[in-house]
This record gives structure tokens, sequence and C-alpha cells, in this order.
């Protein structure tokens, strides 16, 4: 996604040339792309056109930065614009309340406010080592007392025990004593899921809140959602003094435009993310990041900014100047790029911070790990000055003494030849050498379907 | 446990579907006829508003443009000419690309339904309506208590089977789901039950080892039925945006899915991503949810569903 946004901004842009300031004809067709990215986002089209209102206002007349092409100048408005909607820094909990605190969480059917709930108080327990009780008020779905119930046991948080048979607010108001009597630090109520027009449900959710008087009323709201946040979020802010929101299964594929959409609504922030199975996969907010993946870039900004101060620029270029000569990519070389990816941070930090590449990480690692890298300079560090440069003249023996000398095996000698033959080959394809290009080449080549 | 708390009227007819979706839609829907009665012809306003009207029900952008595109050509042709007729052919359009299911070919018993789908879809639920549908079209019904990882899900489809008073096929919490599944079926074949309902775990279609636990629930099924099982549907939350293509595309490729159930319609959420799904990977919507009361699942009405997503009340 995020390729083929920058490269028709880029091909539109390039108009531009020396004029080197955003215009509202230039960007015009940007600014449609931007659109259409947001719109596979989920964002809401009615949050989409005041967001893109506010780009427009920004980039108009604003001056192109040296290092960035005015594509890249323009996404990053609009990567500014997103994290100042969504907030710059995390949310945390408000708990300096009188204890029991009492955290309320809301929201529709199946958006995973049972497990949040049980997530939360995990957290709350080991990293904030207060002592928690949950209670539920759900006494419409089969078992959900009983699931709440188990969750505790398991992450051992008390539980206070209600029945489908009670009135929701007394539950909420019975827990609280409760938890006073057994003086608990935080007390989580977990609701039934309602639909946000059905105004009976809506109505006994207010009248929990009012017997409970929470410090935190949280909205839970699954990741997945598309244009219709507009409407939920809508209804349960106007509902209930909302104080901020959790997203959940965030560990799934879905963009998350939902996360702007309802922020943009409700102006509360986003203080968790559900991110995996497990009870203790939840994560604080990290607004850029979201952005980020909105947009479908990684961290790819920081990536290139982190390529331009930490790799040798003069070292890329003598590289690139071999190649073009038509000299051979030696070993000497890959030597120096493997160092280069170790100064990023190694395979798996630049893997995570490039678009689309989350899911690959793990395999990545597998085959051509950080370990496997620093094998692979030992090994070449074991060759003769000759033998880089010249890799065909490495015989048996040779092949003996450098696995000797480098602690590896013969085999592994032999892959690493093998792979360097054929990063040869790819290298003459690249008519500039150097991690850099390389960087830029990667984000043409990933296949489609791969982004987030 | 009180069954019966939260289950709404029910009317019977056959437009209840449409007067469900109608009510519920009261706002935006005459919101567009409004849009359409009020003008006398067609402008570059109206057909902007009318992209945005099937953007904001999820049709996503793609379809979105065809659709446009196509109505544009029209437009170009003559054969549009009004408002009305805009409306008109808009409705045509999309309901040629939907098809009304077929009804179970029940040929062999017991016929398996394999409900799969992402974590907190409402398959539970589903198969607790369906369970009471298929008993009062006549048929026996078994559940398989398939969930056996999520805390109380086996609890939950147990309740769901008292209520409609059929036998669930369970172990405990953890207990592999394929084997409970494979005893389910082996039950169902031994007491000729017609239709085997087999809950699942919610699962990210993200997550590869939780996709291979499917399939290994598909493979172990065939053993003992070499056509089981007979369907597998896939439960879409209405309000999931454009995620829904991918995660029918990953169940497909990961089970081979045979139709859809869209849930959670009773709100504000249209449920235009169906039209995508179709289009790309030709599965056909069997039911949709409106409710959590047991009997809030309806037939899938492709010609309902199209009305009620445009809504003209003329």
């Amino acid at each position: 996604m995020f390729n083929k946004l920058t490269d028709r901004m880029t091909s539109v842009l390039r108009s531009v040339g020396g004029s080197g300031r955003l215009t509202a004809e230039n960007i015009e067709q940007a600014v449609r792309d931007v659109r259409k990215a947001l719109l596979e986002a989920d964002v809401a089209l009615p949050v989409i056109k005041a967001f893109i209102a506010g780009v427009k206002e920004r980039a108009l007349g604003a001056e192109v930065m040296k290092s960035l092409s005015p594509g890249q100048a323009f996404i990053k408005i609009v990567n500014d614009e997103l994290i100042a909607i969504m907030g710059s820094e995390s949310q945390p909990l408000e708990l300096k309340a009188q204890a029991p605190v009492v955290i309320l969480v809301a929201g529709l059917q199946g958006a995973g406010k049972t497990t949040s709930v049980a997530k939360l108080a995990c957290y709350l327990k080991q990293r904030q080592k207060k002592s928690v009780m949950v209670a539920s008020c759900d006494i419409y779905r089969p078992a959900a007392i009983e699931q709440l119930a188990i969750l505790a046991e398991s992450i051992e948080v008390q539980f206070f025990p209600s029945s489908s048979k009670d009135n929701p607010a007394k539950i909420a108001s019975a827990a609280i004593d409760a938890a006073r009597k057994k003086s608990v630090d935080v007390l989580i109520l977990d609701s039934a899921g309602r639909m946000h027009i059905d105004q009976e449900m809506m109505q006994e959710i207010r009248l929990v809140h009012q017997a409970a008087q929470p410090v935190e009323t949280l909205f839970v709201i699954d990741s997945m959602v598309g244009q219709d946040a507009v409407n939920i979020a809508r209804a349960f802010d106007a509902a209930l003094p909302l104080t901020g929101v959790i997203l959940t299964k965030v560990d799934g594929d879905a963009r998350g435009g939902v996360a702007l959409s309802v922020r943009y609504i409700t102006g509360k922030p986003i203080k968790f993310l559900g991110m995996g199975e497990k009870i203790d996969a939840l994560e604080l907010f990290h607004p850029e990041r979201l952005a980020s993946r909105i947009l479908g870039m990684g961290d790819l900004l920081s990536l290139v900014e982190e390529a331009q101060t930490k790799l040798d620029e003069k070292k890329s270029e003598q590289l690139a100047n071999k190649l073009k000569k038509g000299r051979g990519f030696d070993l000497e070389d890959l030597r120096e790029q493997l160092a280069s990816m170790q100064k990023l941070g190694g395979i798996n930090s630049i893997m995570s911070k490039l678009p689309g590449m989350a899911n690959m990480q793990q395999a990545v690692s597998q085959q051509m790990g950080d370990d496997h890298n620093r094998k692979m300079i030992a090994i070449i560090n074991s060759m003769t000055p000759g033998e880089r440069r010249k890799p065909e003249v490495i015989n048996g023996s040779r092949k003996r003494r450098i696995a000797n000398g480098s602690g590896a095996q013969i085999q592994e000698v032999n892959r690493l030849l093998k792979q360097h033959k054929q990063m040869s080959k790819v290298m003459k394809k690249f008519s500039k050498g150097g991690m850099q290009n390389m960087l830029r080449t990667m984000q043409g080549k990933l296949p489609p379907g791969m982004g987030f | 446990m009180s069954f019966f708390s939260k289950q709404k009227p029910v009317s019977n007819t056959s437009n209840s579907l449409l007067n469900g979706l109608r009510k519920t839609r009261a706002i935006l829907t005459s919101n567009l006829s409004d849009l359409f009665t009020g003008r006398k012809q067609i402008d570059a306003e109206l057909l902007e508003e009318l992209e945005t009207r099937l953007l904001m029900a999820d049709m996503g952008i793609e379809t979105t443009d065809t659709v446009l595109d196509a109505l544009r050509k029209h437009i170009g042709f003559g054969d549009i000419d009004s408002p009305l007729s805009l409306l008109t052919a808009l409705r045509d359009l999309l309901r040629q690309r939907l098809q009304n299911p077929e009804p179970l070919s029940l040929v062999k018993k017991p016929h398996a339904i394999l409900v799969v789908g992402v974590n907190g879809s409402g398959k539970t639920t589903t198969i607790g309506k369906l369970a009471r549908h298929y008993q009062q079209l006549g048929h026996s019904v078994l559940l398989a208590a398939g969930d056996t990882f999520r805390a109380a899900a086996v609890e939950q489809l147990q309740t769901w089977g008292a209520r409609n008073k059929v036998p669930v096929v369970a172990q405990g919490n953890g207990a592999d789901s394929a084997a409970v599944i494979f005893d389910a079926l082996q039950s169902a074949q031994a007491r000729g039950i017609e239709i085997l309902l087999a809950d699942t775990a919610g699962r990210l279609h993200t997550q590869s080892n939780l996709m291979e636990e499917l399939k290994k629930v598909k493979r172990v099924l065939t053993k003992l039925d070499p056509q089981a099982p007979q369907e597998t549907w896939l439960v879409l939350d209405a309000t999931t945006g454009q995620n829904a293509l991918q995660q029918a595309r990953q169940f497909h490729q990961a089970i081979g899915l045979t139709g859809l159930v869209i849930t959670k319609l009773d709100g504000t959420a249209k449920g235009g991503i169906i039209f995508a799904i179709k289009e790309e990977l030709n599965l056909p919507v069997c039911y949709i949810g409106v409710g959590e009361g047991i009997d809030d699942l309806k037939p899938f009405n492709a010609d309902d569903f199209v009305d009620a997503l445009l809504a003209s009340d003329e």
C-alpha cells in the first residue's frame, strides 16, 4: 500500500521539480490517494474528509525539506497529522483515586470486553502491583459470568460472584462493597455486550455507571470494525462519560483505521491494545506506531533517518562506483553490507520497521537471523584478502582452514560461498549498490497482499 | 440462568428482516430516499453522495468504483435519465452481484456443518440459533463443543443446547478440538442425527498454528465420512470493515469455505463487504443474525438485503 502511495505521489509530485513547494494543484492526486489509503484502512469517511481538509491546509505552501522528496514531505505531513489527532504519548490509567478505584468497560457484543477485563487485571496485578477484583454485570450471554470467573482464577485475582438473576447496577454496587471490605486497590467491572442503538440496553449501562461511579470508563472496540465505527463510537460516547478506549484483536492484519475514527469522534485517548490470545497480551498504546500502521508504512521514516545517520555514505558510494565500473561484488563487500546491517540493529530490527514485514520477521530470523549474520562475518574474517577478492580460488583445503579459523562447519563455508554467488548476481541488477538503495528497491519488491 | 430474559418479540412475516433492518437504519436510509425524491436530475453531487453512501456501507472502494462506473456508463448511454431510474439501476446492479443460498441438500445424514470465524464474531450464538432453526424445519440436531480454548465456551454452548433441548457433545476445556468434533460426528452417525453443528474456537486468520488446527479438524472428519464437513461456514461480524475480505480469503484458503453467516445486522452496520467477498471468492451468504434472541436468525435474502441497504420507500 505504502509503496503504491509513495510511488504515485512521487510521480505526481516530480513535476513540481525545482519549485520545492506543495501547491493545491500538485497535491490533488496525492490527496486522492491518501483518501483511498485511509478508506482501505477502514477510517470512517466523515473522519477522512475532516482529516484531509487539515492535511491540505498544512501542506499548502509548505516548504519541502532538502532531505526529502516532495512525495515524502507530503507523507510526513500526513503522518504528523495522524499523530496529532491520536496524541503523541500513551496515556496511563488514572489510579490515584480513593480505593477501590473502579474501572468499567463497555462495548458491542464480541468486541473483547471480558478478555480485556482479564488482561487489564493481569496487567495491574503484575506490572503495577495492585490487588485487583473483577466482577461481571453480564446477565445475558450464557456462561459470561462463568467465563470471567475462570479467567480470574487463572490469573489469581479476586472474583466477585454475581448471578444472571441480579440487576446489573445492583451487581456493581454489591461488588464495590465487597471490594471495599476486602480492601482491594482496583475493581474492574465487565458489562454485557450491547448494540449502540438498543435504547434499553444503553440506559442499563448508564445506570451501572451511576451506581459504580467509575474513575475510568473504557470503551472496548474491535480493531477490525469498518465504517460503522462512527455510529458506534458516537452512541457510546453520548451515553457514557468515556475516559479511554481499548482497541482489541490488534494482532490480526486489519489496518486499524477505527483507531483514528474513534479517537476523532470521541476525543478520548486509546489506552491499551489487545494483542493476542495470551492473558498478558495487553500493550500500552503508542500513537505514532499506529499512525504508520494505518498508512501501512511501518516505521519506514525512522528507518530512513537511521540509515542516513548510521551508514557510511562514503563506503556505500565506493561500492556503488565499483559495481558501476563492472567489477564484481566480492566477499569484502559482503562483509561491509553485513556489518551495515548489524549497525542498523540487525535484520530483525530492519524487518520490524519495513511495511508488511512484521509477519515475515519470525521466518526470516530463523533462516538468516542475527547470529547467522555474525557467523558469516566470522567466516569472511578467516579468509585471506586474496580469497575475499577472488572467492573462486577457495578449494577444499582452504575451506578446511577457513572453517577451523572461524569455528564453523565446512558446510557453512560452502553455504556462504553459494549465497555470495547468488548475491553478486542480484547485486549486478542494482545500478547502484549500498544498503540504502537496497532498501529502497526492496520497497518496490514486496509482493502485493503482504501489507498489514 | 434466565434463558429468555432478553428475547425480543419476533414477527414471523417474510418481511420481518426488511422491517427490522429498516427500523434500525431509519436515519441513514431516510436520508438516502430524501436524496432521490428531492431531486429532478442526476448531477455530480448526487453521484458523489451516492458514493459516500456505498462507502459508508463498507462496500469498499473497489466495489463502489465498479458500481459507480457502470452507472455512469448507463447515464452516458442515456438509459438512466432520472434519479428514480438511477436508484432502480443501482438496485439491480447490486442485486445481480449477490445470490440467494441454496437450501441444504440433506442427501446423507448426518450433514456436518463446521462453523469457523475470528474471535467474537458470534459463532456460538449463531449455532444456538441455527439449532432452533433446523429443529423448526423438523430436523434432528446435535451440537459439538469444539471451542475447547476460550473459558466457559463449552458451558455457553451447553446452555444453548439446553434451550433447544438438543444434545451437546463436549469434553473438558483444553481438550483436542478435532477429537471432540470427531466424537460428535461418530455419535451423530450412531444416533441417526440429521444435522451436526460444530463450534470451533475463535481465531484470527493470521495465526497460522490455529489455522493448521482447523485443517486438522477437517482432516480427521474425513476419516469418518469422506464428504464431511458438508458445509464450512465463516461467521462474519457485520461491523467488520475491509478486513472481512482478508478473513474470508485466509479461511477459504485454509479449509475451503462453502458459505457465510453475517451477524449483528441489527445495528447500523450494513455488511457491504459481502459484495467484494462474493466477487472474489464466490461465497454465498446463507444466514444473517439480527439479534441475541433464539429466533433472531434469518435465511439470507438478496432482494431484502439490497433493499435494506438502499431502502427506497417508493
